[in-house]
């Protein structure tokens, strides 16, 4: 296993018996990355950070925090007064799960420009999803906590979509509350999962990075890595990069923490819940918009949750969807325009979903939730059509303007 | 690199605009001294606005979150604290005889409420509740303007408009009937710094004051934001200047 030497005697040592230092030489030092990533593909890293941004400022939190229905707005407000600097930890946590679903959402439509779910990734890519769903559900239960009107309302309307399962959907929606209706077995057990799930994305970042360091990167142009030439080392070269990106998306984020905390929380979450009074617009978090846009864009309760479900559910399947070899859009002209038509459609989704769902916005819901779903049949179609362009040779040609090109194409990579 | 962050730049934008296009119409946005990068409460401000909370809105509005210990950040030694806290009494106990009694209340109470619960209070108030005013500039779409806007916001109604009895015109208000009197006029305080107290005056500092209720931890936050910030700027300038040089032997 530890294929590595180290000069110093007491490293070697430890390594000999548990190879933490040769599995970090060889998956963080050495490991061969393509040489012509762009920036793009600095958001995986940032995910993983915002990861653990978000254990970190969540664990300080739950010391202060207390799960009951009469005291938990009082303990998050104890948190923003009274505790040292609770007020930084709670802006953190809360703008956090905001810059990581935006840092998510660029790494997955990254992921579908370059075809990075095509073979030999399928895996990597359904642990990505799975991650995503994980996530969801985190941040979900995460919005419950303070218990203020949408906590309340929002937990009241997304638990009851399960009431739509025929036969057993009430009797489920029992089970999940533990009790009657959302109350305090609902807050505690919401906690109690809150605190588990980052744990487990955790485990699953983990596993989705051994696969990725068992397929290795894709890159830009979508092409197979033919040798070192095609690499380099993943630091510096990538360590300086992504620590570049790193500073850009903190001054992003931090700027919101210290300038405009609330900007993207709903006013009415200041208000503690009342189960005796609805407010006139519940409205989940801006990141689950446009799938509340599909939901309610569908006559039927039960058709308008498998609708939901079924808009992440399909992204399983893409990589068997989509029929074209190539992998980069760069490559396929047809497909980058699709590409970013399905962006706006998303976009879009979002902006109707954040809309009370009367007038001109029910028709328009049905549109552009029909164009999403319309995406993935089209990209089967697209696939046996399209004429890609021709691909380069290898990632060093274009890189290093052809003077490599007689290189072989031997595989030269270390074990 | 460009293009990315033009790209970047431009998704940045579509996110940022997603709640300011679910916004209604504007309120008209009043010059809060707290705004901006370098934006800071006025303790003279905030000490006129606790002045008006504690003779004018404290009569029907709780004030629950906030401490009396708290106001010692508007400058108040902390016998003159003791002596704002004393003119209220809260009951305490058990004593020693297993008796509930009554005290004057100590800096560390909260602000006590004008009635015991709120069934009291909307027995007093006519049915309706006066919402607790701690959070109000946090929990109302527009915050401090809104507030600003509620409380001048008193008008007639206009013609073919029937106000039920003991209700009040607002034109900020949703559905523009309100329970609330309008609160102050002209001079319903004399302030004790000498500022004239027209009722623009008085709603502004009583906004203030309640902002300041809502978020007292802005001002630090504002300071140390600049300097986290900043720090960030250069960080982020070194760090590139290192990946360029880094990159050099590659591109």
């Amino acid at each position: 296993m530890s294929s590595h030497k180290f000069e110093n005697k007491v490293i070697q040592w430890l390594d000999d018996r548990l190879p933490i230092f040769s599995v970090l030489q060889h998956d963080a030092i050495d490991y061969p990355t393509p040489r012509n990533l762009n920036y793009w593909w600095n958001f995986g890293s940032l995910a993983g950070i915002m990861l653990v941004i978000m254990l970190l400022s969540g664990i300080f939190l739950a010391m202060a925090y207390t799960p009951n229905v009469n005291l938990a707005f009082g303990s998050v407000e104890r948190i923003m007064r009274d505790v040292n600097y609770g007020w930084l930890l709670r802006y953190l946590h809360m703008n956090g799960a905001t810059w990581f679903f935006v840092v998510v959402y660029i790494h997955i439509f990254r992921g579908l420009y370059y075809g990075s779910y095509k073979a030999p990734r399928e895996v990597l890519w359904w642990l990505g999803l799975i991650i995503y769903l994980v996530m969801m559900g985190t941040a979900f239960m995460g919005y419950c906590l303070p218990w203020g009107q949408l906590s309340f309302w929002g937990t009241t309307v997304i638990t009851n979509l399960f009431s739509a399962v025929p036969l057993v959907g009430d009797a489920v929606t029992t089970w999940l509350w533990g009790g009657f209706s959302v109350d305090n077995p609902t807050l505690n057990r919401f906690f109690a999962l809150h605190y588990l799930l980052p744990f487990v994305l955790f485990a699953l970042v983990f596993l989705h990075l051994v696969a990725l360091h068992t397929t290795k990167s894709n890159n830009p142009l979508g092409i197979d890595v033919k040798g070192p030439q095609d690499t380099l080392p993943f630091h510096p070269y990538y360590t300086i990069k992504d620590l570049f990106g790193l500073g850009i998306l903190l001054m992003f984020y931090l700027g919101f923490v210290f300038y405009n905390p609330n900007y993207f929380a709903e006013p009415t979450n200041y208000i503690p819940a009342n189960p005796l009074v609805t407010p006139p617009h519940i409205v989940p978090e801006w990141y689950f918009l446009p799938f509340y846009a599909i939901l309610r864009s569908v006559p039927d309760k039960l058709g308008g949750v498998i609708a939901m479900f079924g808009a992440i559910v399909i992204f399983f399947f893409l990589p068997w969807i989509d029929s074209s070899k190539v992998r980069s859009a760069t490559f396929r002209p047809i497909y980058k325009q699709i590409f970013w038509i399905f962006v706006i459609d998303c976009l879009v989704l979002g902006y109707i979903g954040s809309q009370p769902p009367e007038g001109i916005m029910v028709p328009l819901g049905r549109v552009f939730s029909v164009a999403y779903f319309a995406f993935f049949p089209l990209l089967w179609v697209i696939g046996k059509l399209e004429r890609p362009k021709p691909l380069p040779q290898s990632i060093a040609a274009p890189v290093l303007k052809g003077s490599h090109a007689s290189h072989s194409d031997k595989p030269k990579e270390k074990a | 690199m460009r293009k990315f962050l033009l790209s970047t730049l431009a998704a940045g934008l579509m996110v940022a605009a997603f709640p300011a296009l679910a916004e209604e119409a504007a309120l008209p946005h009043q010059p809060w001294p707290w705004l901006g990068v370098f934006g800071q409460y006025d303790k003279a401000q905030l000490k006129r606005g606790l002045q008006v909370f504690r003779e004018v809105c404290s009569n029907c509005h709780s004030l629950k979150l906030v401490a009396y210990r708290n106001i010692g950040y508007f400058g108040f030694t902390d016998d003159e604290i003791k002596d704002i806290a004393a003119e209220k009494q809260v009951q305490d106990g058990p004593n020693d005889q297993g008796d509930m009694f009554m005290r004057p209340a100590r800096p560390s109470d909260r602000f006590v409420p004008p009635f015991p619960n709120d069934q009291a209070a909307r027995v007093a108030n006519n049915g309706a509740l006066p919402p607790d005013l701690s959070l109000m500039t946090k929990a109302r779409p527009g915050g401090p303007d809104y507030v600003f806007a509620l409380l001048t916001g008193f008008t007639d109604p206009p013609k073919n408009f029937t106000l039920p009895d003991g209700m009040y015109y607002n034109e900020a208000f949703p559905g523009h009937q309100i329970s609330m009197p309008p609160p102050v006029a002209d001079d319903a305080v004399t302030y004790a710094d000498g500022t004239k107290a027209t009722k623009e005056q008085i709603v502004k500092d009583v906004t203030a004051f309640l902002n300041w209720s809502a978020e007292p931890e802005l001002d630090v936050r504002h300071s140390l934001g600049l300097k986290v910030m900043l720090f960030l700027f250069v960080l982020t300038a070194l760090l590139y200047a290192l990946k360029r040089k880094i990159w050099a032997d590659v591109h």
